[in-house]
């Protein structure tokens, strides 16, 4: 038995330095790829000042996308939960949407830019309303996502009329919720910064307690873990995190769906390795996502959001099919 | 070795609005120290509830006490350091393996900021040994058969290092012969380790050999209690679960009940 053992813990610590070695990788391409060319003393400003705070922002939202979905997984205990469960796309994109309409014409005099707050805002107002409707139902997480399926459907529809009542900005609103990082700036990631720090930090105290809740609520509370309490927690942290990076990026789907997933692919799915792999594989996988959307139209960027999609569904799809034939 | 006592323990579901469900009545009864009670009854007679009352998954009303001291204020750790709870049905991830599914019973016993100790894991690898299961530490629970299974479940129970064990339904999968030895088992570590054991079991056959005291529940309600043949009487089975059983005393004490066909026509 100790022969296995050594084993099993010797692949395991091989996987962190694994991912860490992707996301250099991904640093560097994204440095170096763009449509004015490679490395040169020329193109050390553009570098620093365009290429490298997208490189930072992308790896900032694919972090906290990816761990907030695999934390939200571990809560609720559904893996094909995403971090927007609980109204926070749905919520964010009616804040936006709100500003888009509304906001505009006066935001020269605002202090801050009201569209990351609005979003920010209607994310996490969002979220709350559906946890006190989900509370007052028993607060089971099952009375939970269908109340977030409920908080969604209502805010979408109020967004949709919205934007029919002022076809005008649809395209920008599109725009916003295909998400992007292609206008990100050094003070965007100062922005999200401390957000996904403090909310990391917070989720990966509680990995532990996710696996204990990987045999449900009712035998977790046999075990003497605070049920609720937890589930509170993480929910917190994984919402204000997510939050945070919608409210600069936009809407980036996909992620914290797909990446989470991968992981558990290759890694097994303890939370103690999910969540520490899905925060630097979804920063690398985001980081190169970002890529091709640099060069693919010239003139113009492929909005980020779609290229998650187009390329993440297939390699998924792949992955998933090369799992099953390997098992 | 721990007793736990009930004392006019009431378990009700459902609301006041749409008419509330007395499932179990006044229970009271007091489980020395290293006795093994089973409850016994139809189905609906509250026998799992009043598992469940102690493992603190529905609210009741009167007093669980365990060693004289009232369950009720204890935290959810203390609790699970007090009682360990098989569900009929646990849920077992099928890709974890059964090393990380018994380590989760020392749970209790890590802070909240905290991960297992080399004590922890010593302890997780002894009780895989002594229960003969280091064999399926790194397999995945989804390989395993349902008796194996339910042998990691109460490996994971007795890495609770509780004194006090509910079995709910234990052998309700189980084939005959993985019945025998998931009950050998407990009560192996009822003799090795002093456990009490209160367990909720449908066959009266292996309910009357294992435990040393039955209660008959009918209804949330007790309506006999004692050991098996006293409880296991043909009578009083045709009254509480309207069947027609003959029931045989072997010489070694053991009490069968075998089930008669209704005459036909």
């Amino acid at each position: 038995m100790s022969q296995i053992r050594v084993d099993q813990r010797a692949a395991r610590r091989w996987w962190l330095p694994a991912a860490l070695v992707l996301l250099a990788a991904a640093v560097v391409l994204g440095a170096m790829i763009g449509p004015a060319g490679g490395i040169s003393s020329a193109n050390w400003n553009i570098i620093w000042n365009i290429r490298l705070p997208r490189v930072a922002l992308a790896g900032l939202v694919g972090a906290m996308l990816s761990l907030a979905g695999a934390s939200y997984q571990g809560v609720f205990r559904n893996p094909l939960v995403d971090p927007y469960l609980l109204g926070a796309a749905a919520g964010a994109g009616l804040g936006a949407t709100l500003v888009f309409i509304y906001g505009r014409v006066s935001t020269a005099s605002w202090l801050v830019d009201p569209l990351p707050l609005a979003a920010f805002v209607g994310a996490l107002l969002a979220v709350l309303v559906t946890y006190t409707v989900g509370a007052s139902f028993g607060g089971s997480s099952l009375s939970l996502v269908l109340a977030g399926v409920a908080v969604a459907a209502l805010a979408t529809a109020v967004q949709q009329y919205l934007l029919l009542r002022h076809s005008d900005v649809i395209k920008e609103v599109y725009s916003w919720i295909s998400g992007r990082v292609s206008t990100a700036t050094w003070n965007d990631v100062k922005l999200v910064l401390p957000y996904v720090i403090v909310c990391s930090v917070v989720l990966l105290v509680h990995r532990r307690h996710l696996d204990v809740f990987r045999v449900g609520d009712e035998e977790a509370a046999t075990l003497g873990s605070q049920v609720r309490r937890v589930r509170l927690v993480v929910v917190i942290a994984a919402t204000l995190g997510t939050a945070a990076v919608v409210s600069v990026s936009g809407l980036i789907g996909f992620v914290g769906i797909m990446v989470p997933h991968l992981v558990r692919l290759v890694a097994g799915s303890s939370y103690r390795l999910v969540l520490p792999l899905s925060i630097v594989v979804g920063a690398s996988f985001l980081i190169l996502a970002d890529i091709p959307g640099r060069v693919l139209e010239q003139g113009s960027e492929t909005p980020i959001g779609v290229v998650t999609a187009l390329v993440g569904a297939p390699m998924f799809i792949f992955v998933l099919r090369s799992r099953r034939v390997s098992t | 070795m721990s007793s736990i006592g009930f004392e006019c323990l009431n378990v009700r579901y459902g609301s006041v609005r749409d008419g509330e469900q007395e499932a179990v009545y006044a229970f009271t009864d007091q489980v020395r120290p290293g006795e093994w009670l089973c409850l016994i009854g139809p189905n609906g007679a509250g026998k799992s509830s009043v598992l469940r009352a102690v493992a603190g998954l529905v609210p009741y009303r009167g007093t669980v006490m365990v060693d004289g001291a009232s369950l009720a204020s204890r935290s959810p750790r203390r609790r699970a350091m007090l009682v360990a709870y098989v569900p009929q049905t646990p849920l077992m991830p099928d890709d974890m393996t059964g090393l990380e599914y018994v380590l989760l019973g020392r749970n209790p016993y890590i802070g909240y900021f905290g991960s297992e100790t080399k004590h922890d894991r010593a302890l997780v690898t002894e009780v895989l040994q002594r229960l003969d299961l280091v064999g399926f530490a790194h397999r995945r629970l989804g390989t395993l058969s349902g008796g194996e299974r339910q042998r990691l479940v109460i490996a994971r129970a007795v890495a609770q290092e509780a004194p006090i064990l509910l079995l709910d339904e234990p052998t309700s999968a189980l084939d005959i012969g993985h019945q025998q030895q998931a009950l050998e088992l407990v009560d192996r570590l009822r003799r090795e380790q002093g456990l009490t054991v209160v367990s909720a079991m449908h066959d009266l056959t292996l309910a009357g050999l294992y435990a040393d005291r039955l209660a008959l529940l009918h209804q949330g309600h007790v309506v006999a209690s004692g050991d098996a043949a006293h409880v296991l009487r043909p009578e009083t089975l045709s009254e509480f679960y309207g069947v027609s059983v003959s029931v045989h005393h072997e010489p070694d004490g053991t009490v069968v009940v075998v089930p008669r066909r209704a005459p036909t026509g």
